[in-house]
């Protein structure tokens, strides 16, 4: 396993600045820049802190990263990874096109605070693809013409792999139930049902 | 978003010692980042309480127990549940999405706040949010506010659909701060706003929800959860009915009945559930029942149509039961 530990970067100067940076984005008030000390001690388990360090397994690739606690797995993903496959509609829980899977389980990325995440396993549309290989939820999704802007497809495409390991691709009615957190914009839904359904039967 | 420090106890204890003013709970984190990202609630500690060993699901002394940490989706899915309270499966399963519902738990659901637009918008009076500043909807949008329960403060929708469920089927909350643990019937944990809009259940701050429990009911196995709203899923209730029946030679020997939608809290229809007792399980039977369920409905200007569509859902969870085998 590739290690990619970056705590010089997490403390930083520029690091830390485009953490606060996207945590101001979404209102008005920035944190104090920390000092290094406090962000190489401060650990998820410990009171009161205002950095925390944490370690993430993202697609297959441990990184660690000193964060304000303010800043969700969404921003870190995007601002700090530079995995900008996963999507910011809403921010608020409402779209689903933040949507990764943590330890497994689709959850909304923007609901969930990086802090929280230490040890555990993220995967994102980045992580799906085996080098030129795409994942079969992704090949369906070209066959299936199962997107049209294709904002809302990474999401959609996390949400589908999940459910198809859930058991839920059973039926068109079981996939539109258990695809519901994922809204199209476009309105590609015919679209997405088949891919999911052609990819939960291809097995 | 303003500043806050996080910190990730490992007990129960320690949560608790930790807890004091400006500190917030976080679980799933559904309700509260959410609230938080819109400045509606700002805590200066976040304690993560992921990490504490609130699980699990079990029956002991015929009560069901479910651990204030369980997640939604798990719930659901648990044999111990989807079998002999499918009222519960089926409002969990109604709720939200698949990705909320694997981050949700079982607390964080009773502890979700309302989704009234004025409370989320800073730029709002609210008494809810700020006491003593108005309440806008009462003249403004109030088309998915409650219809029972309300007050001159405040009309906001109590959103659990998991609540409605608990308080059919008489569920208590089990709850520990430094002083101690204490249950409390769910149905008396949640207050109607009267003029304190801002206080909302009977917990003690810094108190934790450790778990929730559900007494033994055999007859669960017949009950239903049915949810109307705009979108087919995806969306808080309109109206709701949490029904459970016990159906025996054709007749209703007795009943629970809940309501969610339509209350500042989840709302129990006691009167519904009398004048099924000893009813026939018949469509006339029931309208005549659910004919009481809007009993002292105070409609707004948007919500005039609640009323008679509860009485709808609630007829139609009725009949739906009747048909089960
Ligand atoms: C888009 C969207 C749609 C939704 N649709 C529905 C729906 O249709 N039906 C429905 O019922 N719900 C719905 N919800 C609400 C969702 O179910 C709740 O947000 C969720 O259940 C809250 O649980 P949580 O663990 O994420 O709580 P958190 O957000 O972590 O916490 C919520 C509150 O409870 C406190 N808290 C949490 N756990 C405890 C505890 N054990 N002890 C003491 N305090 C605690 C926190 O401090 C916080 O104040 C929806 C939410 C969203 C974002
Ligand atoms: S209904 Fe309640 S929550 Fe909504 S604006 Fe009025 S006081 Fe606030
Ligand atoms: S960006 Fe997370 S649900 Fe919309
Ligand atoms: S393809 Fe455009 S939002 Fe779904």
């Amino acid at each position: 396993m590739e290690q990619a530990s970056e705590p010089e970067r997490g403390v930083s100067r520029r690091g830390f600045l485009a953490t606060s940076a996207a945590a101001a984005a979404l209102a008005a008030g920035t944190a104090g820049a920390p000092s290094p000390a406090a962000a190489a001690t401060a650990g998820p388990a410990r009171a009161g802190a205002s950095v925390v360090r944490v370690t993430l397994r993202v697609n297959g690739r441990e990184r660690t990263l000193s964060l304000d606690p303010r800043v969700t797995l969404l921003d870190a993903l995007r601002e700090r990874l530079d995995l900008t496959g996963t999507k910011k509609g809403c921010d608020r829980g409402q779209c689903g096109a933040c949507t990764v899977h943590v330890e497994g389980r689709r959850v909304l990325s923007c609901l969930t605070l990086a802090a929280g995440l230490d040890g555990k396993a993220v995967t994102t549309v980045e992580g799906l693809a085996r080098g030129d290989e795409l994942h079969p939820v992704q090949r369906a999704f070209l066959e299936c013409d199962g997107l049209q802007c294709g904002f809302c497809t990474p999401g959609q495409i996390m949400s589908a792999v999940a459910l198809i390991r859930e058991g839920h691709a059973g039926s068109e009615e079981e996939i539109r139930e258990f695809m519901s957190g994922n809204i199209c914009r476009c309105g590609a839904y015919p679209g997405i049902v088949a891919a999911v359904k052609a990819a939960g039967e291809r097995g | 978003m303003r500043p806050y420090t996080y910190a990730a106890p490992g007990t129960v204890r320690e949560a608790l010692a930790l807890a004091g003013d400006g500190s917030a709970y976080l679980a799933g984190g559904t309700t509260l980042v959410d609230l938080v990202k819109l400045e509606v609630m700002t805590p200066e500690h976040v304690l993560d309480i992921t990490r504490l060993p609130l699980r699990g699901v079990a029956v002991r002394d015929g009560a069901l127990r479910i651990g204030a940490l369980e997640r939604m989706a798990d719930v659901a899915e648990h044999p111990l549940v989807a079998g002999p309270y499918p009222v519960l499966a089926e409002a969990l399963l109604r709720s939200a999405s698949p990705q909320i519902r694997n981050m949700a738990t079982i607390g964080g659901n009773l502890l979700q706040r309302t989704r009234c637009g004025y409370f989320r918008d800073t730029a709002s009076a609210c008494n809810k949010r700020v006491p003593g500043s108005g309440c806008p909807a009462l003249t403004g949008e109030n088309r998915m506010h409650a219809i029972l329960g309300t007050s001159d403060a405040c009309a906001a929708t109590h959103p659990s659909d998991l609540a409605v469920a608990l308080v059919a089927l008489d569920a208590s909350v089990h709850l520990a701060s430094r002083d101690g643990e204490r249950s409390v019937k769910l149905a008396d944990f949640y207050l109607l706003p009267g003029g304190t809009p801002e206080k909302e259940n009977a917990l003690r701050p810094g108190e934790l929800i450790t778990s929730v429990s559900v007494p033994a009911l055999a007859w669960a196995e017949r009950s239903t959860y049915v949810k109307v709203r705009d979108r087919s899923s995806y969306e808080f209730a309109l109206t709701s009915a949490a029904v459970a029946l016990d159906l025996r030679d054709g007749v209703v020997r007795a009943a629970r009945v809940a309501a969610g939608g339509v209350g500042t809290r989840p709302w129990r229809l006691p009167a519904v559930e009398a004048a099924l007792t000893g009813a026939p399980a018949r469509e006339d039977a029931f309208e005549a029942a659910a004919a009481k369920a809007a009993d002292g409905a105070r409609p707004l200007a948007h919500n005039a149509f609640k009323p008679e569509l509860l009485r709808r859902t609630v007829v139609r969870a009725l009949l739906e039961l009747a048909g089960r085998s």
